[in-house]
């Protein structure tokens, strides 16, 4: 099983050199510190941001520079700052290579859900829809198994949905998987885990084509 | 040309219960809160606020929340605000929350002059509810209208006599869309400077889309979520 840090470093293994890249909030963030040395990649904040850098020094935090999170950020060489329509922009028109996004439950023909539990949160979508919308390519980042034991990998999303049919790969606590027309295409098992364990966890429709590597970290 | 006035209450004349107003800012980054303070102090109510944010309990519009002086608040995100949260489960506050692009969008359109645009944000979702869609090259889009609003109210860095403002980093945000967006806009910024001051060349918003400017004081700055790294 993969903590969510492992999560992070599975998918620092999509990145590509020159990618332009948006982590979401939560373990999608995470995937910064993981970023290969060798690797050129910059990372677009949907508040106004290209190029972010790590945490300020203590003292050194500044008000006007945040993130989506709205923690504070430094900028990096070659960093720019715009407005939120341009943002927006640069994620519609397909310039952001690839989005990282969590998600509450992903349904096996890409469907996914993110931003609403009806009667409990309701925070808002913030610009979640519009990533999904949009992105040319998405990773979503999650734990597919629930504290009460349930599969956030389903036939049919219960929850809200973000957006439909956009999620084309995933990255849990157990595996790597790919969406396809035929449902969730296990790609990869997490150290120690078993492909039965998987499919114990796994509620939508599960594809397993021959031996199923486990995940080089 | 000359738009300055004295200070934030003069700059919300005219500001009357039932208006719409844009207010900038992403989270408390940005924000106009020396005229968020006089809107508080001058009690006016019934309010629809236009805003990414609806702020925190004890800071931004959250005070304007706390004085119920919001009647409707139109937003993508709104969770770091209990009060917000009570208001509308009682029902008190109505919330129509949008995505964060269409939102911005949107705002643009209204600057622009634009009557609506298409997005494929929220298409198959709640958001497209009641709305007109259309398929562009196989894909399906929605029809989101421009705002109407009464007063637009942005906070920039930098600004001169004739209304021209310049934005610092992350505090931009929406404010150069809200800025275009108002019937009448007022900007508050950190420093006041004579025409002729600002390179023309690195002006966000040309003056002519802003009514009444001042210099902003006591500015509080607020940061939500303080992260930082040891030396």
């Amino acid at each position: 099983m993969l903590d969510k840090n492992g999560i992070a470093k599975r998918i620092a293994q999509e990145l590509q050199d020159g990618y332009y890249v948006n982590l979401g909030i939560g373990i999608p963030t995470l995937v910064a510190n993981y970023i290969p040395d060798n690797m050129d990649v910059i990372l677009q904040s949907e508040n106004g941001l290209l190029g972010i850098g790590p945490f300020p020094f203590e003292g050194e935090e500044d008000p006007d520079l945040i993130n989506a999170g709205k923690q504070t950020i430094t900028t990096v060489k070659g960093s720019s700052f715009f407005d939120s329509a341009m943002s927006f922009g640069m994620i519609r028109a397909g310039k952001v290579d690839l989005t990282v996004l969590g998600a509450m439950e992903v349904a096996d023909n890409g469907d996914i859900a993110n931003w609403k539990i009806p009667g409990k949160m309701v925070k808002g979508m913030g610009g979640a829809m519009d990533l999904v919308a949009s992105a040319k390519n998405i990773i979503v980042a999650m734990q597919q198994v629930n504290k009460a034991g349930e599969s956030k990998l389903l036939s049919q999303c219960t929850l809200p949905i973000t957006g439909r049919k956009c999620v084309k790969k995933i990255v849990t606590e157990m595996g790597v998987y790919d969406i396809t027309p035929k449902g969730f295409q296990l790609l990869e098992r997490a150290p120690g885990v078993s492909v039965d364990q998987i499919k114990n966890a796994v509620a939508g429709r599960l594809v397993i084509k021959g031996e199923i590597p486990e995940m080089k970290l | 040309m000359n738009k300055v006035v004295k200070n934030a209450d003069e700059a919300i004349r005219g500001i009357k219960d039932n208006m719409t107003l844009m207010l900038g800012g992403f989270g408390l980054c940005g924000i106009p809160e020396n005229c968020i303070s006089s809107l508080v102090k001058s009690g006016v109510k019934g309010l629809t606020c236009i805003s990414n944010n609806a702020g925190v309990d004890d800071f931004g519009i959250g005070l304007m929340l706390k004085g119920r002086q919001v009647k409707k608040m139109i937003s993508s995100y709104v969770g770091e605000n209990a009060e917000f949260e009570r208001q509308l489960l009682s029902g008190e506050l109505e919330v129509e929350l949008i995505p964060q692009g269409t939102l911005a969008t949107r705002c643009l359109a209204t600057g622009y002059g634009m009557p609506a645009i298409f997005t494929p944000a929220g298409v198959g979702t709640e958001v497209a509810e009641g709305k007109e869609t259309r398929i562009f090259k196989g894909k399906e889009y929605l029809l989101e209208h421009a705002f109407e609003v009464d007063f637009a109210i942005v906070k920039a860095w930098k600004g001169d006599t004739a209304g021209n403002l310049i934005y610092r980093a992350t505090a931009r945000n929406f404010n150069p869309l809200m800025a275009m967006a108002g019937k009448i806009t007022i900007a508050e910024v950190e420093h006041l400077v004579p025409e002729g001051e600002l390179d023309p060349d690195g002006i966000h918003t040309p003056g002519i889309f802003v009514h009444r400017i001042f210099q902003g004081v006591n500015y509080e700055k607020r940061i939500e979520q303080r992260t930082v790294r040891k030396k």
